[in-house]
C-alpha cells in the first residue's frame, strides 16, 4: 500500500457518491483519474486489504435479528464446543476471549424464535449455559480505521 | 419488514460488491431489471432510512495492521449508562458501543465497547487513557483481547446481509 491507496481506503469507508459515475465524482477529490480509482481498487481487493467494495447493510432493518452469545467453556473442552456452536449456520464471529466467558459468538437470523431456537440448541448439546445479551441499545456503530 | 421487494432484489444484487466500472448502477440495474436512475433512487431512500449505514470500502482489519482488538465492558450505574454511552461513542477509539443486559453473577457490565489497535499495547494504552479521560476510571471494566477467531461470518449471514 503506498499514500494513494491510503489515501483512499480513509476516503471511501463511508459516503461513496451514488451517481450515474462514482468513481469519477469519488476520484475527482482524490486528485486521481477515474480509471486510476477503480484500477487500484481491484489491487486492493485482490490483495486482501479490502474484503468488498459495497454496502454496509443494517441487518435490523431486514426483519432480522441477533444478539450476542457468551459461554464459559472449559479448556479441555473449548474446540469440542467450538466445533458444535459453528455447527449452525446463524452463527457468525466467534471469538477465543481472554475472560471465564471465553466465548463470544453472534448469532443472525430471520426470527427471534429462531435465534432463541440457536441457543437452546447450542446449550443442549454442549450441556454448558448460554448467556444471551442482546443490545438493548446502539450508541455508535462507525467502524472505520486509518489506514 | 421495512423493505419492499424491489428493494430486496436491490440489495440481493449488491452484496456481493458494487462492480468495478464507470457506471455501476446501470450494471446493477440490468441485473435486477431497473434502469440506472430507479437503482440511484432507491439506493438513495434506503441510505436516509439507514436501511444502508454506508457505502464504500470494507476493509480486512488484519491485512491493516490492526493485529489487536479488545472488547471493553464497563459496569456503569443504570442512570448513567445512556450519558456514558454517548460520551464513550464520540471517542475515536472507540468503533462500537452498545448497551446490553447484565447476566449477573457471572456478568455485571452492561456497556459494551470495541478498541482496535496496531498491537496490544497499543490497546491497552488507549484504553486507559480513554477511561481517564472520559472520567470513566472509577467503575469497574473487563478488557477481553481476541484470542482467536473460529468464524468470520456465517453462510446465512453473508447471504442475507452483510451487517456490523
Amino acid at each position: 500500500m503506498d499514500d494513494t491507496d491510503r489515501a483512499i481506503v480513509n476516503a471511501l469507508q463511508g459516503g461513496f457518491p451514488i451517481t450515474e459515475r462514482p468513481f469519477a465524482d469519488a476520484a475527482a477529490a482524490l486528485g486521481l483519474t477515474e480509471d486510476e480509482l477503480i484500477g487500484r481498487l481491484r489491487t486492493l481487493l485482490a490483495d486482501g486489504v479490502l474484503s468488498r467494495f459495497g454496502p454496509l447493510y443494517n441487518a435490523d432493518r431486514f426483519g432480522g435479528h441477533n444478539t450476542l452469545a457468551a459461554m464459559a467453556v472449559p479448556e479441555e473442552r473449548f474446540d469440542e464446543v467450538a466445533a458444535l456452536v459453528n455447527l449452525h449456520p446463524e452463527v457468525a464471529h466467534n471469538y477465543r476471549r481472554d475472560h471465564a466467558l471465553n466465548m463470544w459468538f453472534v448469532v443472525a437470523a430471520e426470527s427471534l424464535d429462531r435465534v432463541h431456537q440457536v441457543l437452546t440448541e447450542v446449550q443442549a448439546r454442549t450441556g454448558l449455559p448460554v448467556y444471551d445479551m442482546p443490545k438493548s441499545r446502539e450508541f455508535r456503530i462507525g467502524l472505520r480505521l486509518e489506514a | 419488514m421495512d423493505v419492499n421487494d424491489r428493494e430486496a432484489d436491490l440489495i440481493g444484487a449488491l452484496c456481493g460488491g458494487l462492480p468495478l466500472v464507470s457506471r455501476p448502477f446501470a450494471e446493477l440495474g440490468r441485473a435486477v431489471g431497473m434502469d440506472e436512475d430507479e437503482v440511484i433512487a432507491r439506493l438513495h431512500a434506503l441510505s436516509t432510512r439507514g436501511v444502508i449505514r454506508r457505502l464504500g470500502v470494507i476493509v480486512r482489519h488484519h491485512e491493516l495492521g490492526y493485529r489487536a482488538n479488545a472488547m471493553v465492558v464497563w459496569d456503569i450505574p443504570d442512570h448513567e449508562v445512556s450519558e456514558t454511552g454517548r460520551r464513550l461513542a464520540a471517542c475515536p477509539e472507540v468503533t462500537l458501543c452498545y448497551r446490553r443486559p447484565r447476566r449477573p453473577p457471572a456478568w455485571p457490565y452492561t456497556l459494551f465497547t470495541m478498541v482496535h489497535g496496531h498491537d496490544r499495547a497499543e490497546v491497552e494504552a488507549a484504553i486507559a487513557a480513554l477511561a481517564v479521560r472520559e472520567g470513566v476510571a472509577r467503575h469497574p471494566r473487563a478488557v477481553l483481547f481476541s484470542l482467536r477467531r473460529f468464524k468470520q461470518c456465517g453462510a446465512r449471514y453473508q447471504r442475507r446481509a452483510a451487517a456490523e
